[in-house]
């Protein structure tokens, strides 16, 4: 086969994860009601693979470098996510 | 079986609601007030010869055939023209009219060469039918006189050829080409005995402005316009009702057959989507089910660049099975996942999800429409509660004010672009906002009355700003928003629109749009009465997709323009399925009916159901599957009906994931791009093979009915459910009408929904429920789906895809009317002609500066990657803007795209990507090593099957 591109790179990268984290607290930062960080939290327990989410927090253990002030407080969140607990309880995310 | 014949009323329905009683042949009849007495005559039973005259087009009077009696008139009026009235009595049949009709008869039949027992339309003619009809027993005049007998056929088109010398310049052609199709291609050409059918300037149908519809081929009533299949076949015998496999509009058409031959498509009338229109792909492009590129039979291979072996089903699934087993055991449980296609039915769909939840044991499916409409789900889903379109396309009718925004309907929904252009014709106003002058913007007696040409990536900025007009100059329909949203979102949403950021004055410069514009834009669509919104690709592949599509939906509840016929959101889906698509579950965090793999409730239904516990935890999406492929992860896919090495963005990223897997099932007709980096190929079923549904963009669900048997001997359900029993589980669903059963059974939108009932309606649109048990057209009437409309804030985030010196330039992509996605199918058909490579737009100040002259190669280089083509110089585009389709694999326009994605969704952003141009010689390094890798992971070994 064709030789890769050398910017061959996997989701669990931080960069890409960074990147990702960064773009969905931009949305939710600007929406009224002060629930940026928790909306951000919820985004990405719904939406991300366990494996994107374990990744993450191995970025954010070893300091986070790059992500934004309302991401970096989502992952915290993420960090004390009770598995357990039954996301749809929350008020409904939308599907998409 | 035999052919379904459908009934031609002459003229069209008047659609009044008063009524009138008249008599016909003495019989008493009760019609709509408008209403033609010979369609009058028809519903009551009584067939008055015409020619002329056919209920798709307005009555036109020109053949005299259809002509009757009128007690207390004189004369002898045309049925077809003449309305009726009151206490009317009308004769169709007397001595005079006799005597008139064969007169009529004998003139046309004395210019018309007598050869029908040679003619392809023997049998389906209704000139000869007419002759019938009236008892025309002799031809006074011979040929010897003048007449048009020795004229040349022009057969410049693939598919229909045009005999002249046939033609009895009934016009039906002509009108259909306008009042339908809306291309005005023909004309009636010089006066009276010289007159003659035309196309175009004098040219040949191909080369004229025709886009081979058919729409001038149904109506013709003779043999002059006919499709070459005919009369290469000969006529079709029997016939099936069932649904285009190409696009979001979902058009019927009867499959008419000669054995197990098909012999053409022809549009249903009866079909709710289109209404007897077509278009050139659906109609005629569908030589590729019988190509000889076809793989009918199952290929293994242990190394992706050795060659294919040809196998029995067992032992390809058995392969399959044992592989995925074996690295599930050695990898974890979510090392493996699926992929479905938006090209698939409803109910393969939903056994694949079911496949990967239920026998995977994890949740990594994903879909095509990921890469698509996933923002539309989102973005919906979030203002309005519901996933989907709000509207039936019959609701263009009653629409006063079309906003399109990142659709080219004329290329891409050509029957529902038909459909908008006749209305628009009517009177509606329309407002086009796209990077490109799309056709749209000037066809035949239709042009836009504001072209906002935004410079690629700028909606978001855009649309605010079109709100912020709304708010600020008083246009908002409060009484609809305090009704029917969320009023502190409202307020929070205007706040933010009215600062003076947002402001066309303040966008103009960044968008690259006229303020006053943008201005004049905002205040036709808050008042110019029913205003709907139509979007494509162009809203949704960006970062800021998801986003935009909330931008959008905050327009709509802003001026009120939701929950009634005229109005809403309409998404033109790209492909077939794409509604059914997401509707069924084959997004990795959600089950069919958007409803989270974390609600345990729903959870509960199917493990009911499916007697097996379900995994909580979302899975994999498409770009998530490359990435952790790449990492060493995830080692297994299963692929059914999808490139994606074609059409997913950033092409080198996806080649190396794929080649980063141990086991790549590719199931497809043939052995397309993907499958370069596949292990296993099952060969799948064309849609003539199969039964299943489609729905279609706006939420109407459409039978899928098999034609002919499989070639490769399973339908795509019944191989996925052999996959599923080689793996253990134990399905045994005997038809798809089953598979609906079991969808019905678990999913509340669906819960009316089944085979007997799409057979005894033709088609319903969901949520179809005991509420609705036959479907909801138009959706949140009374109130909105989510019980409050809830206004997002829609901040303008520019695109980390940004121009400069290395990449002046900004790459937007699309596609054209004759070639359907990667161009599987359509490159497999006569379609290429019109198509033969994927060509550069670029504007004539950017290629002078470049030095690049009309139909030079160029080389387009992103930062991701470069390709070469050829280039069309063109001020369609913008200054700075460069488009190109994506359809031949050999341009590989998906080098060049990036891995920017929406953030919401992962979306890809097709739709920007900086580049520079610069003129070449030929193909990349890349597009050589590709083609030298293709031609060399194809090779089949000649060695039989053991079957
Ligand atoms: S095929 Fe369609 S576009 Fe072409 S001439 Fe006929 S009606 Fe017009
Ligand atoms: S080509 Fe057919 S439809 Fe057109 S004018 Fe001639 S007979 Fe009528
Ligand atoms: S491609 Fe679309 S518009 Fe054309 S016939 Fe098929 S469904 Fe209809
Ligand atoms: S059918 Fe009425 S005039 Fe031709």
């Amino acid at each position: 086969m064709p030789r890769a591109s050398p910017r061959l790179r996997g989701s669990m990268s931080p960069d890409k994860l960074v990147m990702m984290a960064n773009q969905i607290s931009r949305f939710f930062a600007s929406q009224p009601g002060g629930q940026a960080a928790r909306q951000v939290a919820d985004h990405i327990l719904r939406f991300w693979e366990p494996r994107m989410r374990a990744a993450m927090l191995v970025h954010f253990a070893a300091g986070g470098v790059g992500l934004d002030p309302v991401a970096r407080e989502a992952v915290a969140l993420l960090d004390h996510h009770d598995p357990a607990a039954d996301l749809h309880t929350r008020p409904a995310a939308p599907s998409g | 079986m035999g052919l379904i014949q459908e009934t031609d009323h002459g003229t069209p329905p008047s659609g009044s609601a008063g009524m009138v009683s008249l008599t016909i042949d003495g019989m008493a009849v009760m019609v709509p007030e408008g209403t033609s007495i010979m369609r009058a005559a028809m519903e009551a039973g009584v067939t008055v010869p015409k020619l002329c005259a056919t209920d798709s087009l307005a009555a036109f009077g020109s053949c005299r055939l259809c002509l009757v009696e009128i007690e207390g008139r004189s004369g002898t009026p045309a049925s077809c023209t003449t309305p009726v009235a009151a206490g009317m009595a009308v004769a169709t049949q007397s001595e005079r009219l006799k005597q008139l009709r064969r007169g009529v008869m004998e003139l046309y039949i004395s210019d018309h060469p007598l050869d029908c027992l040679t003619c392809a339309a023997n049998g389906d003619c209704e000139l000869q039918d007419m002759a019938g009809a009236v008892g025309l027993r002799e031809v006074r005049y011979g040929d010897e006189g003048a007449n048009h007998l020795g004229q040349q056929k022009d057969t410049s088109n693939p598919y229909f050829t045009f005999d002249p010398a046939k033609c009895i310049v009934c016009s039906r052609c002509v009108r259909a080409c306008e009042e339908v199709q809306g291309t005005f291609a023909l004309t009636i050409e010089g006066r009276g005995f010289a007159s003659k059918v035309a196309a175009g300037m004098d040219e040949d149908f191909l080369a004229s402005e025709c886009v081979s519809c058919g729409a001038c081929v149904q109506a013709c009533p003779t043999a002059t316009l006919i499709e070459n299949s005919v009369i290469e076949i000969g006529q079709p015998e029997h016939a099936v009702v069932t649904t285009c496999a190409y696009c979001g509009v979902g058009c019927s058409f009867k499959a008419e057959m000669r054995g197990g031959e098909l012999v053409r498509m022809v549009p249903y009338k009866d079909g709710r989507a289109n209404h007897g229109h077509s278009c050139v792909k659906g109609r005629f492009a569908f030589g590729y089910a019988t190509h000889r590129d076809r793989i009918t039979r199952p290929m293994l291979r242990a190394r992706t660049t050795g060659p294919w072996r040809e196998v029995s089903w067992e032992e390809a699934l058995g392969h399959v099975a044992r592989e995925f087993a074996r690295l599930q055991k050695t990898h974890g449980r979510d090392s493996i996942g699926a992929i479905t296609s938006s090209r698939c039915t409803n109910e393969e769909t939903y056994l694949i999800q079911k496949l990967v939840r239920s026998g995977f044991g994890n949740n990594n499916v994903d879909t095509c429409a990921r890469v698509c409409h996933s923002p539309t789900g989102y973005g919906l889903g979030a203002a309005y509660g519901t996933s989907a379109g709000t509207q039936d396309f019959d609701s263009v009718e009653q629409c006063d004010v079309m906003l399109v925004i990142g659709a080219n309907p004329t290329d891409a929904h050509p029957v529902f672009a038909s459909r908008m252009k006749r209305r628009l014709r009517e009177g509606a106003r329309l407002i086009v906002i796209d990077p490109r002058r799309i056709d749209l913007v000037h066809t035949p007696h239709v042009s836009a009355d504001f072209h906002l040409a935004l410079r690629p990536g700028t909606n978001v900025a855009v649309l605010t700003a079109l709100a912020h007009v709304i708010v600020t100059e008083g246009l908002v329909d409060e009484n609809y928003v305090r009704t029917q949203c969320d009023w502190d979102g409202f307020q929070a949403w205007a706040d933010f629109v009215a600062e003076q950021r947002h402001s066309p004055e303040a966008v103009a410069s960044l968008a690259g749009i006229d303020a006053g514009l943008i201005r004049d834009a905002a205040r036709l669509y808050a008042t110019g009465g029913n205003a709907a919104i139509y979007y494509g690709l162009g809203v949704t592949e960006h970062s800021q997709g998801t986003t935009t599509v909330m931008a959008i939906a905050n327009l709509a509840m802003a001026t009120g323009n939701l929950g009634r016929p005229g109005v809403g959101v309409n998404p033109l889906r790209g492909q077939n399925n794409v509604q059914g698509a997401c509707d069924m579950g084959s997004f990795p965090h959600e089950y069919p009916g958007y409803r989270h793999v974390s609600d345990s409730a729903t959870r509960e239904i199917f493990e009911r159901m499916w007697h097996v516990a379900l995994p909580t935890e979302p899975g994999l999406r498409i770009p998530n599957m490359l990435d952790a492929a790449a990492d060493g992860t995830f080692k297994g896919l299963y692929i059914e009906g999808e490139d994606i090495v074609q059409s997913d963005p950033d092409t080198a990223h996806v080649a190396a994931g794929l080649a980063a897997m141990e086991c790549v099932v590719v199931q497809d007709l043939f052995l397309n791009e993907t499958a370069d980096y596949a292990h296993v190929f099952l060969p799948g079923s064309t849609f003539l093979e199969k039964d299943g549904t489609f729905t279609n963009a706006e939420r109407r669900i459409n039978r899928v009915r098999r034609v002919m048997p499989p070639r490769s001997g399973m339908a795509d359900w019944e191989i996925t459910q052999a996959l599923a029993r080689a793996m253990g589980l134990d399905w045994t669903y005997t038809h798809p009408a089953q598979i609906m059963a079991e969808v019905a059974a678990t999913t509340p939108a669906f819960a009316g929904v089944s085979y007997e009932l799409l057979d005894r309606v033709g088609s319903v649109q969901w949520p179809c429920n005991e509420a609705a048990p036959t479907g909801t057209p138009v959706m949140h009437v009374g109130h909105i789906a989510r019980g409050k409309g809830r206004f997002a804030i829609t901040d303008y985030v520019p695109s980390e895809e940004r121009t400069g010196q290395r990449f002046p330039l900004l790459l937007t992509t699309g596609r054209i009317l004759s070639q359907y996605n990667v161009g599987a199918q359509t490159r497999r058909t006569e379609n290429l002609r019109w198509h033969e490579e994927d060509r550069l737009e670029i504007h004539p100040n950017d290629a002078e500066m470049r030095g690049v002259r009309e139909g030079d190669w160029v080389r387009v280089q992103s930062r991701a990657g470069a390709t070469s083509l050829r280039a069309h110089i063109t001020d369609r585009v913008a200054p700075g803007v460069v488009y190109t389709t994506f359809h031949h694999p050999e341009t590989q326009a998906n080098v060049v795209t990036t891995d920017q994605s929406d953030w919401a969704t992962n979306c890809p952003e097709y739709k920007v990507t900086a580049v520079q141009v610069s003129p070449t010689n030929g193909p990349t390094d890349w597009q050589r090593r590709y083609r030298a890798h293709s031609a060399a992971s194809r090779h089949v070994a000649a060695a039989p099957a053991a079957e």
